[in-house]
């Protein structure tokens, strides 16, 4: 999750995915109540387990790719690579092409959030077959 | 007796309203209470499909997609994305230039406004009034300043009595 890329607008993917749970704390924990603070790595596994189930159907992959692109956040690669198997699973190509396309428009000013992520996903578009937006030409008029 | 004849009437009331469900009254779905589909970046996956119907080349590309995706060509591919989405992000993001229209019609009539302002100035209105003159303006200046208007911080404060000139 790329919830502190898009706050602090720091360069480099890679060194703030080890920097974390550092910085983290920090920034999100707020006095609004006592109830439990999930962590990155919670919020990552729970939406990885959402998609990953196993009979996820049509309705189930759009409530949770919508709601996923409405957070404050690009989501991990593994989030991306579990919604793109719901995808095959569902024989919906179109949807797989969408969700990458909606990553990249959420990944916003930081252009080297989109690079991290294709080549994160690389091993599972090669597997289904998937072809990014660039491939296809559509992500230009 | 009163209780028994409200009874009676809530008890055929009830027969008449399943009468009426048995009697196949089905409720129809109407167009405006159905999904629609649209392009919005915040929800990447719209409800339903852009096209519904769906020809039979278009058909028979539905069922190529339950196979691998591999094979798919480039072009099935896009034709696939153009079945489930009308628009592409880039297509959704790209700017229109209605602004230029809208603000062509805002000065338009701001313009035209001018025109029926100048219009009036000179055939609806009659001359400034008098209070305008500068002889009269300047003799309200030396009675507000007799009648020692505002004397602690507004204009009479500024004028020296003694001198009878504005304060340095």
């Amino acid at each position: 999750m790329f919830r502190a890329a898009v706050r602090l607008s720091v360069s480099g993917v890679r060194g703030l995915t080890r920097l974390q749970p550092g910085c983290q704390g920090a920034l999100a924990v707020r006095c609004y109540s006592h109830g439990k603070q999930e962590t990155d790595e919670e919020f990552d596994a729970r939406w990885v387990t959402y998609f990953n189930k196993p009979d996820i159907d049509a309705w189930e992959l759009r409530k949770g790719m919508n709601t996923l692109i409405g957070y404050d956040l690009v989501p991990e690669p593994k989030i991306l690579s579990a919604a793109l198997r719901a995808c095959r699973r569902l024989d919906d190509l179109a949807s797989a092409i969408r969700i990458l396309e909606a990553a990249k428009d959420k990944s916003g000013p930081h252009k080297d959030i989109y690079p991290y992520l294709i080549q994160e996903l690389q091993p599972t578009l090669d597997e289904l077959g998937i072809p990014t937006p660039e491939e296809l030409g559509i992500d230009k008029l | 007796m009163l209780a028994t004849a409200a009874l009676r009437l809530l008890g055929r009331r009830a027969i008449s309203t399943a009468v009426c469900v048995r009697g196949g009254h089905v409720a129809k779905v109407d167009h405006y209470a159905l999904p629609v589909y649209f392009d919005k970046r915040e929800s990447p996956l719209p409800d339903i499909r852009y096209v519904q119907d769906l020809s039979s080349e278009q058909k028979s590309l539905k069922e190529k997609e339950k196979g691998s995706w591999a094979t798919l060509s480039d072009e099935e591919k896009i034709a696939l994305y153009r079945i489930s989405f009308k628009q592409s992000f880039a297509e959704m993001n790209e700017g229109s230039a209605q602004w230029k229209s809208i603000a062509a019609g805002m000065f338009l009539f701001f313009g035209l406004t001018g025109l029926v302002v100048l219009w009036q100035r000179k055939y609806v209105y009659g001359p400034v009034p008098y209070t305008f003159d500068q002889e009269y303006k300047e003799k309200e200046l030396q009675r507000m300043l007799d009648m020692r208007i505002n004397p602690v911080q507004g204009i009479s404060s500024n004028w020296d009595y003694e001198n009878k000139q504005w304060k340095k």
